[in-house]
């Protein structure tokens, strides 16, 4: 499989202190259909230095989660209802807005998923770099500016006094996002949330950004939270990686076990979608039927199980909690897990039916086993 | 097979997981159909646009009946009670400087700016509806000279042109009525060309024509159904306008010839005398303004109904 | 304008022309755009022109009134050419305007175009005034109101701004007349001194003119800003900047508020040649001495000639301002201005 050729991250280091704690995290939607419950109690532990993947499909909260941790989910609508945020030993959900947005830019600093629109395109690039280092840093105007040069070359601009002087509009996508990572590190924080900083951009580029994060990641010492809906993105370049799915953690633990012993029937199905290079060229990509998951009304069992093809009657009933019985870093909330015996049992059940007990006829669920 | 959890949905294609715009798809994503279902909504339109109505409703009655209301005459010179303030017993809203009954006068006032701007929108739609359309349907040169005429119609500021067009032909009823008109003409001639053109394009209209519809049948049928209720959310706001308007060259004195009545006639009678008996100015005045007001809530609040209905054209 | 700003991006194609070929590009819109601006200019004279055709009667006698004599009623006709065809007489008329020269009045004898001249530096001022007025009302207040929107200072600015849409300027200047001259006594009546006499006198006699041009067009801004402004505050560039620490009123006015004035930038450029012609109402009711007085008091004397000059002044003023800010867009919008056709 994919996750074997890959070069393994090396296991979580646990001699780290946590910088960020979230505990059983909540961010609700008001909406004409009901309460959207768009991150529904999540905690992660993320040490300092460390890499974490945050996987899952489209609309799965990554980036409700992520933008929740910085406290930048702007809408009349939101509800927190519960959990903490712990940074660096402070709560900072329970903080005011004015004493937060002190750890914006400096501490915190977020990579956006569009380059193309997350750039100011009335400013000059150089304006929206100096602005946060002389706000940030005290930096004088000349200082800021010949620092905005320097960040720009560090990200691999070339010509970056030119650039400097123009407008995102000018910039290729790829460069704009070298532009944000730039302003994202241009205060050193130590929390860099990456919110699927490649998914907008060409095949080509993508690996170059990912290698430029990689690489101020490891120069900086800095924590990094990246954001993806590709679990092959997060392969090489994790230690640690959560799959959401329906604004939970289904399964979290480090890169290399979770390739390896994979357990939640989604986490597995997310591993079968990453192409291959060596794969003959019209292989059928994997998808998983079904549509992404009602957030709205009370979560009834596992918001998978309509999808799944372990689903039993159980998963329909009960929601099953995020718990680590085989090895302390490596929890997933599943009755039925892969590779184990009962979820063995319950796939043959639902072969031999034809169907799931959510109702899901076999058929959909393609090339499984294949 | 699949059955409650999927009913009432249409068979799809699995979703792919690495498809980032697959949550993009809204449920809207088809055409809406153009011919409006039904109007069951009118409830929806909110509280300020009932009021608004209200208002409308009840200025147009009166106006229409005020003939028959038990009204003093409006011409009448009351000596003994010249200039008395609102509230006064038998001039509910006070007098005028000459003794004429205030509340009387601003009924009949409103018959007036009604019958006047009520044609001019009717001018309006009626020849500017007409001009867009043919613009937007047959395009080529004669878009080209309907346009012209129309931006040219537009470079002057709406008064100035008022003025000159007034001062030309003589201030009377009838001269009023055509100078409004021609005033709202461009802004029916581009709303109604904007949506011909869209309109033209839909698969109804090409459907007709394929099956051989004359050009005029198309119009008439297709068409103009269509272009209503945006002409007429259209209608109120121009209206609006219009009031003003008329009550800009009446209290310039080229509007309404004096013996007549208008709001802005009114308003401009009792400005010598604004400090002593301010109400003679602001009685007119805030007639006017809540008409106003009153056409130019209900045309947004429709505006803004139909932008929603028919939003993705 | 909403198209261009968020289009940009996706239909810009993969390789730049050359620098040569944008060049022309440029040239070739901004000449179309001066040709439509010429173009409804004719138009535009010929119909002010034609109005001529409209006087009842001989139009000799309409401009000169019944008392006139048979040899003034000659030498009018004579000068204004009535006995040629309508196209030689326009076409005459059409070369006196171009060199500048709009007539002479019958009634004052005063050249048509110096009179306007002498009278233009205060309907000038009075729009540059209410302009200002209006624009430093409704951009903190436009802003401020996308910023809560929806909550009350939202509902109540935005609802105040709609009401004075709706009221009509004639009777919102008598009722600030009411209130702050006859009541407070903050302004004089009427009247005006010209700046060169006293400048803070003439400023004082033009404010609350300038005040009751201001505050319809002021809430007419407010509503487009804040409408422009609520699209602005969901990009993701606004977010970003909050990610970055900025504070709110740096988001707010530094960020946000110039790629939300487009619009607002454009109507406040169209509204600069309106004010000009539509200054009429302010400056019977203040008695100030601009162009609009003039033009009221050219059909009260039924000065025709001086009136087919005003009007053809205001309206080609609209034109060429409008064209001037048609042409100016892209200095405002960076993405204009650097695009390729
Ligand atoms: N302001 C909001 N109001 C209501 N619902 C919202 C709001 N923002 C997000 N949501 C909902 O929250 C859910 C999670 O959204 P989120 O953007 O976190 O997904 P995501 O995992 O980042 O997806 P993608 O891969 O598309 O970026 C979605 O169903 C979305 O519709
Ligand atoms: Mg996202």
């Amino acid at each position: 499989m994919t996750a074997t050729t890959q070069p393994a991250a090396p296991d979580t280091t646990n001699d780290r202190e946590p910088l960020l704690v979230v505990d059983d995290w909540k961010t609700y939607f008001k909406t004409a259909g009901g309460l959207l419950r768009a991150v529904d109690g999540v905690s992660l532990r993320v040490d300092a230095g460390s890499t974490i993947g945050l996987v899952g499909e489209s609309g799965s909260g990554k980036t409700i989660l992520s933008r929740s941790i910085l406290g930048l989910v702007r809408s009349r609508r939101k509800v927190e209802p519960g959990g903490t945020i712990t940074y660096d030993g402070v709560v900072i959900n329970k903080l005011s807005p004015k004493e937060r947005r002190r750890y914006w830019g400096k501490d915190m600093a977020m990579v956006f998923q569009n380059p193309m629109t997350s750039l100011n395109p009335v400013l000059t690039i150089g304006r929206q770099l100096t602005e946060v280092l002389t706000l940030h840093l005290g930096m004088s105007k000349a200082l800021a500016r010949a620092r905005a040069v320097e960040l720009l070359e560090s990200v691999g601009i070339p010509e970056p006094k030119k650039r400097a002087d123009e407008f995102p509009h000018q910039l290729s996508g790829g460069m704009r996002q070298r532009v944000t990572i730039a302003i994202a590190l241009s205060c050193n924080p130590r929390l860099l949330l990456a919110d699927e900083p490649t998914t907008a951009l060409d095949v080509t580029v993508q690996a170059q950004i990912l290698d430029l994060l990689d690489e101020q990641q490891s120069a900086r010492d800095m924590t990094m939270i990246l954001v993806t809906h590709d679990l092959g993105v997060v392969a090489g370049r994790t230690d640690t990686v959560a799959v959401m799915y329906a604004g939970k953690i289904v399964e979290i633990a480090p890169t290399k076990t979770l390739f390896t012993e994979t357990r939640h029937p989604y986490a597995e199905a997310l591993m079968r979608s990453i192409p291959t290079m060596d794969a003959p060229n019209h292989t059928r990509l994997f998808t998983i039927p079904g549509r992404p998951a009602q957030l709205t009304g009370e979560p009834k069992g596992c918001r998978f199980a309509p999808r799944c093809s372990y689903a039993q009657e159980k998963c329909l009933t009960e929601q099953p909690p995020l718990v680590a019985p085989e090895r302390p870093d490596h929890s997933f909330a599943c009755w039925f897990p892969v590779g184990t015996k009962p979820g063995q049992e319950a796939l043959e059940r639902n072969l031999s039916a034809g169907q799931t007990a959510a109702g899901t006829s076999m058929s959909l669920m393609t090339v499984l086993g294949a | 097979m699949a059955q409650s959890r999927l009913a009432g949905e249409k068979p799809q294609g699995p979703a792919s997981v690495a498809d980032p715009s697959s949550a993009g798809a809204g449920p809207n994503g088809g055409a809406v159909p153009a011919k409006r279902k039904s109007r069951s909504k009118l409830k929806n339109l909110g509280v300020l646009f009932w009021l608004a109505a209200g208002w409308l409703a009840v200025v147009g009655l009166s106006a229409i009946l005020a003939p028959f209301l038990p009204l003093v005459d409006p011409a009448a010179q009351n000596y003994d009670a010249v200039a008395v303030p609102p509230g006064t017993p038998g001039h509910l809203l006070g007098t005028d400087s000459l003794g004429r009954d205030l509340l009387s006068r601003a009924i009949f006032g409103a018959r007036i700016s009604m019958i006047v701007t009520l044609s001019a929108v009717a001018i309006g739609i009626l020849v500017g509806g007409l001009l867009g359309m043919l613009a937007g349907y047959y395009r080529g040169w004669l878009e080209k000279v309907i346009m012209a005429a129309t931006d040219a119609l537009m470079a002057f500021p709406a008064l100035v042109l008022l003025l000159a067009l007034m001062a030309t032909l003589g201030s009377s009823v009838r001269n009023l009525v055509i100078g409004l008109g021609i005033l709202g003409i461009p802004a029916f001639v581009r709303l109604t060309r904007a949506s011909t053109l869209v309109y033209a394009q839909r698969e109804f209209v090409t459907a007709a024509k394929s099956i051989g519809a004359l050009n005029r049948r198309v119009l008439v049928r297709e068409i103009v159904p269509n272009l209503i209720p945006a002409v007429g959310a259209y209608a109120f706001i121009v209206i609006a306008l219009l009031i003003v308007a008329e009550g800009s060259l009446s209290f310039l004195g080229v509007g309404v010839p004096p013996p007549a009545s208008s709001w802005g006639l009114m308003i401009s009678e009792g400005r010598d005398s604004l400090r002593t008996t301010p109400w003679i100015t602001f009685i007119p005045g805030i007639f006017m303004f809540l008409t106003v007001l009153s056409f130019n809530l209900a045309g947004d609040r429709l505006r803004e109904e139909n932008d929603n209905k028919g939003g993705n054209a | 304008m909403k198209s261009t700003t968020k289009t940009v991006e996706g239909t810009r194609p993969a390789a730049r022309p050359p620098h040569r070929a944008r060049w022309i590009a440029r040239v070739r819109a901004f000449a179309l755009k001066l040709a439509t601006a010429l173009g409804t200019l004719f138009v535009v004279s010929l119909a002010v022109y034609s109005l001529q055709e409209l006087l009842p009667g001989d139009p000799a006698v309409a401009i000169l009134g019944e008392q006139a004599t048979p040899e003034t009623i000659a030498a009018v006709r004579a000068d204004l050419r009535l006995d040629d065809s309508f196209l030689v007489r326009y076409g005459a008329w059409l070369g006196d305007a171009l060199l500048l020269d709009l007539g002479t009045s019958y009634r004052s004898g005063a050249p048509v175009m110096e009179t306007i001249l002498d009278r233009l530096p205060v309907t000038f001022e009075l729009m540059v005034l209410a302009q200002l007025m209006a624009l430093a009302v409704a951009i903190p207040l436009g802003t401020l109101a996308a910023y809560r929107a929806k909550t009350v200072f939202d509902r109540f600015t935005t609802g105040s701004a709609f009401a004075m849409i709706s009221v009509p300027e004639f009777v919102l200047g008598l009722v600030l007349i009411y209130y702050l001259t006859l009541g407070l006594g903050w302004f004089p009546t009427t009247g005006w001194v010209a700046f060169g006499e006293s400048p803070l006198e003439n400023l004082h006699h033009a404010f609350l003119p300038a005040l009751t041009m201001a505050i319809p067009v002021a809430a007419v801004y407010q509503r487009l800003l804040r409408t422009d402004m609520l699209a602005t505050l969901q990009e993701d560039f606004v977010t970003m900047a909050q990610s970055k620490g900025l504070s709110t009123g740096h988001i707010l006015f530094r960020h946000a508020l110039r790629p939300s004035s487009f619009s607002l930038i454009t109507l406040a450029g169209v509204n600069t040649g309106r004010l000009l012609g539509g200054s009429v109402i302010v400056e019977v009711l203040f008695v100030v001495p601009g162009i609009g007085q003039l033009m009221i008091q050219s059909i009260f004397l039924r000065d025709f000639v001086m009136l087919q000059g005003t009007v053809i002044f205001v309206a080609t003023a609209y034109i060429v301002v409008n064209a001037l800010v048609d042409l100016s867009y892209g200095l405002i919008d960076p993405r204009v201005r650097h695009r390729s056709a």
